[in-house]
């Protein structure tokens, strides 16, 4: 590439996984230029899981959430700017204004801007206080204070937060109820095989859980909260909420800056916007995937855009092919999802019932997603088969007798 | 503490100290070590922190556990002797002096 373009000034709004990573990667290719690294939490960038899992549960220390320590930053010449806001883009003058009203000037610039928890809205009782959301290290904080054995635990949605929460607090001796309005905890992201397991994991451990149930409103006094009124009638007195349904992108910033957006700022391949000169890529992009355009909600996803992009400015060209893969731990018991479980019309399970277990989900005759659930050998099998596109036979699949080795050499 | 020695795949070798309670594969990271990629950040999900021990350390560390065991099973050009996880073995006094070899790609 010409050397002309090794000394562009880039921008990169929100320090996150995403932002980290693109800037680390973009070093990494040798690119030389002035990098600025925009983030509004005042830490470093860190790792969000976690923060539902053991530091949330006091087993590891806040030092170990970073991605890189602070000398790296210094060292690989990226300027970091934390507790800053980015306010606002303006295109024609290729300037980003940030909370303190300094203008930057940028060639390039990256929105890794992430996404935000869906709130309770005020009337529901969202302003009171042991209302909690978990995103990020300032959230976690906050709920660490409020998570003591004997309390009771309210937790809305039984998405993988909801329940990686609800393991958190059983374990540290809180009562817990969930509830989750759908038909059952984990619709949006798995098979009834999947919500089945983990519904029986909490519920034998001691979580009350409420499937098809609303909360109707958080009753609070002085500004405390005290109760739950669900739709089904019940009331409950409680000490502590968790919101757990869902994120919506961060992609404001870009929306008034003019950007096209479609479930997030939209992307193409290269994690290019419809602005030559920006990018967008991690939670707040959406990007195509065969005929659909989807959104992404993990670590690896991140990591692999972040790639993608970094790959354009070093004129390498590689572009992003999700390759989807995910885990959640609950007690003692750990989930890997590889693939993408949309549009499958058959489960196939193997082992079971209690763990190892895993889930199969075959489109036609195709694999496209496995629930490994205390299974790494069913996950790892499933990754290279998925990821080559291999035909495999679910009748074997679901004889435990077959090895999992013979599934790899199975032809074509 | 312990002085530990990552060498990567094209030779080039890093000697670094990385404190008790801390992974070996933490220890790369901190110190900017490239080639463990530890895409999960050491939740033992991925197999991207793979490693292969020196020879005379294999016996010498804690003993490989099951999720690790399973997972490097089925690793990319895993060697079943040598290769560990690094995100599941913490450092001690005891692994003062340990070698490890980064493997040229992470799955
Ligand atoms: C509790 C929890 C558990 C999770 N568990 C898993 C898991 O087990 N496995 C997995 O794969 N994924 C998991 N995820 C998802 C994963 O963490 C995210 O997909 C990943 O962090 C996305 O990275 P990102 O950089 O796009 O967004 P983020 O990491 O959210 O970073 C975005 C950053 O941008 C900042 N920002 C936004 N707007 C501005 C602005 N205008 N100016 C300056 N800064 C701004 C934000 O403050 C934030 O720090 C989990 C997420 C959470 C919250
Ligand atoms: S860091 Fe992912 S398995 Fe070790």
């Amino acid at each position: 590439m010409p050397t002309s373009e090794k000394s562009q000034r880039t921008v990169v709004i929100g320090a996150g996984q995403a932002g980290f990573e693109f800037c680390a990667k973009l070093r990494a290719l040798g690119d030389h230029g002035p990098i600025t690294l925009i983030g509004e939490e005042d830490h470093p960038p860190y790792q969000r899981p976690p923060l539902s899992k053991a530091y949330l549960l006091g087993k590891m220390q806040l030092e170990r959430l970073f991605l890189r320590p602070r000398s790296f930053f210094e060292e690989q010449g990226i300027t970091l700017k934390l507790g800053t806001r980015c306010r606002e883009i303006d295109r024609a003058s290729k300037t980003v204004t940030i909370s303190d009203g300094t203008v930057l000037p940028y060639d390039r610039l990256v929105f890794a801007t992430g996404a935000r928890p869906v709130q309770l809205p005020d009337k529901m009782g969202g302003a009171l206080k042991q209302v909690h959301y978990v995103r990020t290290l300032a959230d976690a904080d906050a709920m660490v204070m409020d998570f003591q054995a004997g309390k009771h635990v309210f937790i809305v949605g039984g998405g993988y937060i909801g329940l990686e929460a609800a393991a958190v607090a059983l374990d540290l001796g809180m009562n817990v109820t969930l509830v989750e309005a759908g038909p059952r905890i984990l619709g949006r992201v798995a098979a009834t095989e999947t919500s089945d397991f983990f519904r029986e994991l909490h519920v034998n451990r001691g979580v009350k859980i409420f499937e098809g149930v609303q909360l109707t409103k958080l009753i609070g006094e002085n500004g405390n909260l005290t109760g739950a009124e669900l739709s089904d009638g019940r009331q409950i007195d409680i000490d502590v909420a968790v919101v757990g349904i869902g994120v919506t992108p961060n992609q404001d910033l870009a929306d008034a800056a003019g950007l096209e957006i479609e479930n997030g700022i939209k992307v193409d391949a290269f994690c290019r916007t419809s602005d030559p000169d920006i990018y967008a890529l991690g939670d707040c992009a959406s990007f195509p995937m065969g005929k659909a355009r989807i959104r992404m909600e993990s670590v690896g996803n991140a990591i692999d855009q972040a790639q993608a992009a970094a790959s354009v400015f070093a004129g390498t060209m590689r572009p992003y092919r999700a390759k989807p893969w995910f885990w959640s731990d609950q007690y003692d018991v750990k989930l890997q999802i590889i693939g993408l479980s949309t549009g499958y019309d058959r489960v196939v399970t193997r082992g079971g019932p209690s763990a190892p277990v895993s889930f199969w989900y075959f489109a036609e005759t195709r694999l496209i997603a496995v629930d490994a659930i205390n299974d790494p050998r069913a996950y790892m099998v499933a990754k290279r088969l998925i990821e080559h596109g291999k035909m495999v036979d679910p009748d074997r699949v679901a004889d435990i007798e077959t090895d999992l080795k013979s599934l790899l050499k199975q032809d074509n | 503490m312990a002085t530990i020695t990552y060498i990567k795949h094209d030779g080039t070798i890093n000697v670094v100290d990385v404190a008790n309670g801390l992974t070996l594969m933490e220890g790369a990271r901190n110190n900017d070590i490239d080639g463990i990629v530890a895409d999960c950040g050491g939740a033992c999900a991925c197999s991207t922190c793979h490693v292969y021990v020196h020879i005379d350390w294999i016996e010498r560390l804690p003993a490989i556990e099951g999720m690790e065991r399973d997972m490097l099973e089925f690793a990319l050009d895993a060697d079943p002797k040598k290769s560990r996880l690094t995100c599941q073995i913490k450092v001690t006094d005891a692994l003062e002096g340990l070698v490890l070899q980064i493997p040229a790609e992470q799955m």
